[in-house]
Order: structure tokens, then C-alpha cells, then sequence
């Protein structure tokens, strides 16, 4: 499973807001800390603002913070705003061979699609203290 | 567990699933709610009061699915109107208890991909995927004469 840069973007950005949910972090901020340019980022922010992930604050101290439910926000309703993660569809003849892969391929895209429907931002921020600890 | 919050449990369950499975659960009671000491099956209830509001159930078992002694949990639920008050990680917190207690140091369990509200609890109680895999497949009606 790999997931697009932006998408990974979105999903660390959320776990940095998620994290201090009252603190306005400037876009610059988040953008150093990933080493991308902060235009780049305000495309991800952007989308997450719109779709009520965070909300941006205007003027001195501005920036963003995190306005949804961190233990009702999951992974897949973020993927999901940045890519599809199911298995393209294939133009290939329809043979028997062809069903089989298919087969297949939508069994990994379902268990990817339940792990990451499973796991909200909550139990995410749990478990980067749990590796942090374990350092 | 009593009997007399049997009555609660079924009442509770079709609460939440929209199915009354009043003999299931007779038979779930009579193996998990007396078990014999030394059985290591459990079937915990929370009581508000005098109401249920929510159950668990799990056992030990050894050596099956190739696995060592591992706990099991095979069911839990809470009363939807009293949800997000920590009764369900009691709940939980109370089988490990029981279940640490027996020498047992893992917990699994098995739930549809789908049902992503009770997936969810437990990926907050720090469960992750287990290393096995869940096989299962269409078993159609037997066709001609069946050898006996």
C-alpha cells in the first residue's frame, strides 16, 4: 500500500492539529517541518478546510487548527478527500484469468478499506505516542 | 452475570441488531453464564441501577486456529443511549482483568470488515490486526446423489 505524497501530507498535518486542537499553527510551520513549500501544503489545507477538517484563522497568530471530531474523523475520510486507494480498473480482455485477479485485488481493497475506516484520528494520535514512547 | 438480566441482554441485542434471537441467547447463557470454575469463559454485564446496559463475552482457548492459550472475545455491546461514557472499555478492561488473571497475555477477536463502529472500539482499545487471516467461501447445494 503506498499512499500519494499529499495524501500522506493531509494525514500528518491532521495528526499535527488533531494533536493541540485549541493551537493556530501557521501553514509555514507544518510546511518545514515536511520539507515541502508552502504553496504546495495550502493546496492539501485548502481541501481539508473545505471539507471541515480544520479551519483557517485569519490575523496575527493565524494559521489553522483542527474543527472536527478526532474520535469521529477516521483515516479513510481523509484519504478519500486526496485519492482513491481502490484497484484501478483494468482494460484488459474479460477471461477467466482477468475475474480471478480482479477477485483478488477487491479482497485487498477491502481489508485496506476497513483498516483505515477502523482507525480514527484519536486512536491514531494514541498510537504515535505509543511509538514515541517506544524510542 | 445472573439469570434474571438474561431478559436485559435479549432485550438489549435486538435493541441494536433489529433481531429478537431469544433461544441463541439461551444457549450463549447456558454456556458462558454458569460456566465451571477453571472453564475460563466469561459473560460480564454493566448495571446502571437496575438496568443493562451493556455485556461481554469471551473465553480462553488453547491451541485452536494454531495458537497458543489466547483470549477470545466474541461479543460486546452497549446500550446505545448510554454510549461514549466509557462503559464499553470497562467493560473490556474487566474480561483482560479476568483474563490476565488466567495467565493469558493476548486478546483477539473476529467481527465483519464492515461493521466499523465496533472495528473502531477496538482499534481504540490498542488492537491491532492479528496475524492470521479469516478465510471463508460459498459452500453451494450439494448436486446429484450424495455417497454415504
Amino acid at each position: 500500500m503506498k499512499l500519494q505524497v499529499n495524501t500522506l501530507l493531509a494525514l500528518y498535518s491532521v495528526l499535527d492539529f488533531a494533536a493541540d486542537p485549541q493551537r493556530h499553527i501557521p501553514a509555514s510551520e507544518i510546511a518545514d517541518r515536511y520539507g515541502v513549500s508552502a504553496h504546495h501544503l495550502a493546496k492539501v489545507l485548502a481541501e481539508l478546510a473545505r471539507a471541515g477538517v480544520v479551519e483557517s484563522v485569519r490575523g496575527v497568530g493565524g494559521g489553522y487548527r483542527f474543527s472536527a471530531n478526532a474520535r469521529r474523523l477516521t483515516l479513510m475520510d481523509v484519504i478519500q478527500l486526496f485519492e482513491d486507494i481502490s484497484s484501478p480498473r483494468r482494460e484488459a480482455e474479460d477471461t477467466a484469468a482477468d475475474r480471478a485477479i480482479d477477485t483478488v485485488l477487491a479482497e485487498v481493497d477491502q481489508m485496506a478499506r476497513a483498516t483505515f475506516s477502523s482507525i480514527t484520528v484519536a486512536t491514531m494520535l494514541r498510537l504515535v505516542e505509543r511509538e514515541a514512547g517506544s524510542r | 452475570m445472573r439469570r434474571q438480566d438474561l431478559e436485559q441482554v435479549v432485550a438489549l441485542d435486538a435493541r441494536v441488531t433489529g433481531l429478537e434471537k431469544r433461544a441463541y441467547w439461551e444457549r450463549v447463557y447456558r454456556r458462558y453464564g454458569h460456566a465451571q470454575r477453571g472453564e475460563q469463559r466469561l459473560f460480564l454485564v454493566a448495571v446502571a441501577g437496575s438496568e443493562v446496559v451493556g455485556f461481554v463475552i469471551g473465553e480462553v482457548r488453547d491451541w485452536e486456529f494454531g495458537s497458543p492459550p489466547c483470549g477470545w472475545v466474541f461479543a460486546i455491546d452497549v446500550d446505545p443511549r448510554v454510549r461514549q461514557a466509557g462503559i464499553g472499555t470497562r467493560l473490556l478492561t474487566a474480561l483482560c482483568d479476568a483474563m490476565r488473571s488466567a495467565g493469558v497475555r493476548q486478546l483477539r477477536t473476529l467481527l465483519s470488515a464492515d461493521n466499523t463502529l465496533i472495528l473502531s472500539f477496538f482499534r481504540s482499545q490498542g488492537m491491532m490486526a492479528a496475524p492470521m487471516i479469516p478465510l471463508g467461501m460459498e459452500m453451494p447445494p450439494a448436486t446429484g446423489r450424495s455417497r454415504s
